[in-house]
């Protein structure tokens, strides 16, 4: 029985990997660090179908598509930045993965920091306020006579020397 | 001053909850369309069911037209198809794109279910559908006089879509040309 198992585990294993590969298209590049640059472009770039999946990640129809022109853009010899002008051309700044930086996104970009910043501002005013106030209550304290007296001095060593015996 | 910093955290909350709160109306589909603006890019195509017929962009005629993306393998196409049928009738140009599909299934679309375009260019490698920026079936652009792409909508035309984006674009098209005339005329 268990040897019919694993034989049958085995050809699963066996049958799935081959669905998956076949499901990838491959392309040859005539140069090798084409295939480098084409990798990086797949996971900068966004499917325009799917929510959150790059080129990379994504098997749809459009995802194929696109890898495909990716791959024949730049065996045409264009630069990355070609490139990526040209998906932007014709599917918005929606395929990119990171917001180019200008003046619908800059509030993207900066809000972050911004908010930091006030943080910490925030943090800092209350942070010294409270030393000033502390300072002022000890510097009061000081100052408004609240030691003992002689007598109440005299009668508190009395108590202690009491508690001791 | 010190009043101000105490309303601080509920002021910083209502803005947060007004943004959170537009964002649970918002279309995270909605693709902003790149291709608005701008004209309709070049194309040389066979029609789908003429196989010598070559069709380009001069053959996309009226003084407003609709281009329109299907395929039978998209259930909403077939949908949106009656409505598209009404479209044409009413007299706007439809031009069909059909996407990445088969000739012979899409031809048996055409006669079984009547065909409300002027062609439909077979784009079965889907370059042009890459040029115009489509992701997807069904989708229609709106084109006006001068070639320019006005609206790009992706999903199924119905009486409520056409009505609310398309129609007011075509009367706004409408205008323009009618202005043009006048110009023209004085």
């Amino acid at each position: 029985m268990k040897p019919l198992v694993s034989m049958l585990l085995g050809l699963l294993i066996v049958l799935s990997g081959n669905a998956i590969a076949s499901s990838v298209e491959t392309y040859q590049f005539s140069k090798s660090e084409y295939e480098v640059r084409f990798q990086d472009l797949n996971k900068i770039l966004r499917c325009p179908k799917c929510q959150n999946q790059n080129l990379a990640d994504s098997n749809s129809m459009i995802s194929q598509d696109l890898r495909r022109e990716v791959f024949r853009l730049m065996e045409e010899g264009r630069s990355d930045d070609q490139i990526i002008e040209f998906m932007v051309m014709r599917y918005g700044d929606f395929v990119l993965y990171k917001p180019k930086f200008d003046g619908v996104t800059y509030f993207l970009w900066l809000g972050p920091i911004g908010f930091g910043a006030l943080g910490l501002l925030i943090l800092g005013t209350v942070v010294f306020r409270q030393r000033n106030k502390r300072n002022a209550v000890i510097t009061a304290d000081e100052s408004s006579g609240e030691h003992l007296s002689s007598d109440e001095q005299a009668k508190l060593d009395r108590i202690l020397k009491r508690d001791s015996d | 001053m010190k009043r101000f910093i105490l309303f601080l955290p509920l002021i910083l909350f209502l803005v947060l909850g007004a943004f959170l709160y537009k964002g649970l109306f918002l279309n995270p589909k909605a693709m902003p369309s790149a291709l608005e603006g701008k004209p309709v890019p070049e194309f040389k195509l066979l029609t789908v069911t003429k196989g010598d017929r070559i069709v380009t962009k001069a053959d996309l005629l009226g003084d407003y037209y609709l281009m329109n993306v299907w395929a039978t393998w998209c259930p909403s196409c077939k949908a949106e198809h009656p409505y598209l049928l009404d479209i044409a009738r009413s007299g706007v140009p439809i031009y069909g794109i059909n996407y990445k599909d088969e000739r012979a299934e899409a031809t048996k679309w055409l006669t079984t279910y009547q065909d409300p375009y002027k062609f439909s260019a077979f784009d079965v490698n889907g370059e042009l559908g890459l040029n115009l920026g489509v992701y997807g079936a069904p989708e229609t652009f709106l084109v006006d006089h001068k070639g320019i792409i006005r609206l790009r909508y992706a999903g199924v035309i119905n009486a409520n879509s056409w009505g609310s984006k398309f129609v007011p674009l075509i009367n706004d098209i409408k205008s323009e040309i009618a202005e043009l005339a006048g110009d023209s005329e004085s």
